[in-house]
């Protein structure tokens, strides 16, 4: 255990009766980083969150926040840590202000460092105008700003972030990765859960992907980028005569002989599929169907399981 | 720091009562509305060798202590089943805070509805004659029933699915003075409704306040009432503690 360790896992399990939910897991996370964990619904991405917040007991293997032991240390975890869970943790018949006003109460702020934590955080989540508004009259974003605000009340170290974004329209999104950029470089260490490859390529230093309880995959977003297909273009030809000579014209595409398809590499810009389309028509070829692929969530588990997302079934 | 936590969930829950009068006003009204039908309109019908209006008052009491559970249990559901309970978790507040917040306010919904059922019973005639020392084992006999059943109403709406449920749950509290001797002496009742009414917790409760008011106190009514009431109490403070462990 160094100091620039903030997490660590190792051989982390948890079932539910006999259904195995984490099935033995490692990993660390660097102190100032955000580390994202990255997987479809039922993945045990929230059971990870619970385990790691102290909120659930592992069966087995061994986890350390902020250089205590989750099991043995519960109490110094907790002071160390926040969490702003998938569903907003917000008092929805009190207003923002309050709302931030009863974690001040809770983490036994003074009444004037209090005031002065409540007011930031009102003007920089942007919640000044409705401090004063009931939260069951807020939108999924602004409910989502209140929750990480409450969060930061208790100055955490560590700020764990179950799919903070899942939910909300494109403008709220981008505003919350920016306030999660904000919070990194004051230095607070990020564990994010999220569904969205993008969502974990924009923020987080290391990616770890887990699947039905496993990690399959764990590395910055580049060096899992380059072991999943790239943008490609799919072309689907009538017969496999028309395959074979397509093939021969694209050495270094991938073919399908099932689908009588050839998947082959492009970067979907206009130039570079008008010369893929040029050089078809050169050799008289012509495929039934055109798609452009560009790498998605569920290539990635295409790439790494072998299998789709259950989203996508 | 239980101590102040438990002082800040408890302004939290006042908040709450406060936003939400209507739940109040169910608590307070009904038991009125009740007192008015049994007692204005259907009184005259009883015969059960008293004014009935004396008869009636504790049983009235007792009822409107009941009927103050339904918001109790969809408030303690509420916060359980909505994220808010994982982030106090988090946050190191101890269950007691959370729990004895939610009692506090139930037992205080309870005064007021009580406070409200006397006023009008002394409008229709209610003439107690209890001393200043009966008085006062009247209302600690209300706060301990209050605490028995907020402790146990608490413990049912954790462990109910869904805030509709935990609504539902408090149902039974609802229904059971009018199978005691709340209404008319259990003696006067069919057989087997009869055996019930004599055993189950509501009558002794009852006929302890009914003793107090009337200036006779009865202390086999007394003993059994408060057994009852601690025993009540404890399991359900206990049973709520593990529920609470249990839900993540």
């Amino acid at each position: 255990m160094t100091t620039t360790t903030a997490i660590s896992v190792s051989g982390l399990r948890k079932a539910y009766g006999n259904k195995v939910v984490l099935d033995g897991i490692d990993f660390e996370v660097r102190a100032g980083s955000i580390f994202s964990l990255l997987g479809p619904n039922g993945a045990g991405k929230t059971t990870t969150v619970n385990v790691l917040s102290t909120l659930m007991s592992a069966d087995g293997g061994t986890v350390r926040v902020a250089g205590h032991d989750v099991a043995a240390d519960a109490k110094a975890v907790r002071a160390a840590i926040g969490v702003t869970g998938q569903f907003a943790a917000v008092d929805e018949l009190l207003t923002g202000q309050e709302n931030l006003q009863l974690m001040v109460d809770l983490n036994g702020l003074s009444a004037a460092d209090g005031k002065r934590t409540v007011a930031e955080l009102l003007e920089r989540f942007d919640l000044v105008e409705a401090a004063g508004k009931h939260t069951s009259t807020y939108s999924g974003g602004m409910r989502r700003k209140l929750d990480l605000a409450m969060t930061l009340v208790g100055n955490p170290k560590i700020i764990f972030l179950d799919e903070p974004t899942t939910g909300l329209d494109p403008r709220s999104r981008r505003t919350m990765w920016s306030i999660i950029r904000d919070l990194v470089a004051d230095g607070v260490t990020i564990f994010l859960t999220t569904q969205y490859l993008e969502e974990a390529d924009q923020l987080a230093d290391r990616i770890a992907v887990l699947d039905n309880g496993r990690l399959v995959a764990q590395g910055t977003a580049d060096e899992l980028k380059r072991q999943i297909p790239g943008t490609h273009v799919r072309l689907r030809f009538g017969t496999a005569a028309q395959l074979d000579a397509a093939a021969g014209v694209f050495p270094d595409a991938a073919r399908d002989d099932e689908g009588l398809a050839l998947r082959v590499p492009s970067d979907a810009g206009t130039t570079s599929l008008r010369a893929l389309l040029d050089r078809l028509d050169e050799h008289s070829l012509s495929a039934e169907e055109f798609s452009v692929h560009t790498p998605d969530l569920d290539d990635v588990f295409l790439a790494l399981t072998g299998h789709t997302t259950e989203a996508s079934k | 720091m239980t101590k102040s936590h438990s002082m800040v969930m408890l302004r939290r829950n006042f908040k709450h009562l406060a936003r939400n009068p209507t739940s109040v006003f169910n608590a307070v009204l009904m038991p009125v509305v009740m007192m008015l039908m049994f007692v204005y309109m259907l009184g005259d019908a009883f015969s059960v060798g008293v004014d009935y209006v004396d008869y009636a008052t504790p049983g009235m009491l007792l009822l409107a202590v009941c009927y103050g559970l339904g918001s109790t249990a969809t408030a303690v559901n509420s916060d359980m089943t909505k994220g808010i309970i994982n982030r106090f978790k988090v946050m190191d507040v101890s269950r007691g805070a959370v729990l004895t917040g939610h009692v506090i306010a139930s037992v205080l919904t309870n005064v007021i509805a009580v406070g409200a059922v006397i006023g009008v019973a002394f409008a229709l005639g209610f003439s107690p004659s209890a001393s200043l020392l009966n008085w006062l084992g009247v209302a600690g006999m209300i706060l301990l029933l209050g605490l028995a059943a907020g402790w146990i109403t608490i413990a049912l709406g954790m462990f109910a699915k869904s805030p509709e449920t935990a609504g539902l749950a408090s149902v039974p509290l609802i229904m059971l003075p009018f199978f005691s001797s709340a209404i008319v002496p259990a003696e006067k009742m069919g057989p087997g409704v009869r055996q019930f009414a004599e055993y189950q917790p509501f009558t002794p409760i009852i006929e302890t306040m009914r003793g107090l008011l009337a200036g006779t106190p009865d202390t086999t009514d007394a003993v059994i009432a408060v057994a009852w009431c601690v025993a009540i109490a404890l399991a359900g403070y206990l049973w709520a503690r593990s529920l609470f462990k249990k839900r993540a």
